[in-house]
């Protein structure tokens, strides 16, 4: 018994990196989306954003450990038509100039049982902050592993569409914002 | 003689409602982006839309009714005429609408009728093909404005200068009916 210890010391050695599962850094923008739906007239009405970048840390054996953070270019705005992003740039809307840029801060992630999560954190949008709690879901791939959650953010928290844009029966308060975050392990 | 009441009716609810969404249009298009301008445009949608349904029942009508015969006297050249502008007439009465509501579509707006029944997107959102068809909506109308004043311009000329009781047949005082 006693020779064999070395082997076994080895062996304990090779499989821990498999006991103790990947974790997920890398995020592949390419495969990374979000989008947002509100309601114009009653009308729903379809955008995204297409340049923003994530920092994550997800390793789904220790998940109170997980942090993310997302920063997105409020210019690459696509509100549903050319008339509308422009809009969107303006004071009352992003007051894009001062503020360029969204984020969000995770705080705290918690595992819900299965494959969900909730993720609390801090979303600051045109100089404002509030706190959000996000679920998500975490698809396990052969190599690539895929976020998905959404929330309902309440645009007038954040002043985003003031002085006569600020009547909620023609823009919805409600934008329901959807997210799809890819990611690779180290 | 004249038209039935039912036709009559129909006649001046049309004719009524596409004085009122004409205008509409022309001035919304101009207006800077504000709320105002996106209620402009549902409610522009929306009479739009009743139009069309409208004139479904017209040309419902109009399919299976034979119309009171022109009064004697009317040039062939006059009454082929008039045919072809009435059939005109109706084929943009349906084609505008339709261009409306597939420009709409295009563009990536979905129309909601009176914000209540949503009309499926028969175009998937394509902004090339969104301004084309505006485009398309334009001309259209701009075709009808010509046809309906020159409908209403032979109306008048036959019941004012030929002096032939045109203006009965679409009127609403039965006791011009013979
Ligand atoms: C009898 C029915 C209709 C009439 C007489 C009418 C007339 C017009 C006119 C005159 C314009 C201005 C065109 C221009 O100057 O560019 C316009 C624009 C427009 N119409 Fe209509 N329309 C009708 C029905 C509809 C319907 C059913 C829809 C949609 C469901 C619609 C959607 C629009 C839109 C979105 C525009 C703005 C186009 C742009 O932004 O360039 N219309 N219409």
């Amino acid at each position: 018994m006693k020779q064999h210890l070395p082997w076994l010391a080895l062996l304990a050695v090779l499989t821990a990196p498999m006991a103790h599962a990947v974790e997920y850094r890398t995020v592949l923008p390419k495969q990374s989306t979000i989008h947002f739906e509100f309601r114009q007239m009653g009308v729903p009405i379809k955008g995204g954003f297409k340049r923003f970048t994530t920092e994550m840390a997800f390793d789904p054996a220790r998940p109170e450990a997980a942090r993310a953070s997302i920063e997105i270019d409020l210019a690459s705005i696509d509100a549903g038509s050319p008339e509308a992003d422009d809009e969107s740039a303006g004071k009352l809307w992003f007051n894009r100039s001062a503020y360029p840029k969204a984020t969000f801060v995770s705080s705290r992630i918690r595992a819900l049982g299965g494959n969900r999560y909730e993720m609390r954190g801090t979303l600051m949008l045109k100089g404002r902050s509030r706190e959000m709690v996000v679920p998500v879901t975490y698809t396990p791939g052969a190599s690539t592993a895929v976020f998905e959650g959404g929330f309902v953010l309440k645009r007038l928290d954040f002043g985003i569409g003031e002085g006569m844009w600020a009547d909620i029966a023609t823009v919805a308060n409600e934008v329901r914002v959807k997210f799809r975050i890819a990611a690779t392990g180290n | 003689m004249r038209y039935s009441t039912l036709a009559i009716v129909l006649h001046w609810l049309v004719a009524l409602l596409i004085f009122a969404t004409f205008p509409l249009g022309l001035y919304m298009v101009d207006l800077p982006l504000s709320p105002d301008k996106l209620k402009l445009y549902s409610y522009h949608k929306w009479i739009g839309v009743s139009v069309f349904l409208l004139v479904a029942i017209r040309l419902g009508w109009r399919l299976t009714h034979t119309p009171p015969a022109l009064p004697d006297g009317i040039a062939a050249w006059q009454r082929r005429a008039s045919a072809v502008t009435h059939g005109l007439l109706y084929g943009l009465m349906i084609a505008i609408p339709l261009s409306g509501w597939l420009m709409s579509s295009a563009k990536g707006f979905q129309t909601v009728w009176f914000g209540v029944l949503p009309l499926p997107d028969l175009l998937d959102k394509n902004r090339e093909l969104g301004e084309l068809l505006a485009g398309v909506h334009k001309a259209l109308n701009f075709t009808l404005l010509g046809l309906v004043i020159l409908h209403v311009g032979a109306a008048l000329k036959h019941h004012f200068i030929e002096r032939q009781p045109f203006l009965q047949r679409m009127g609403w005082n039965r006791k011009a009916r013979t």
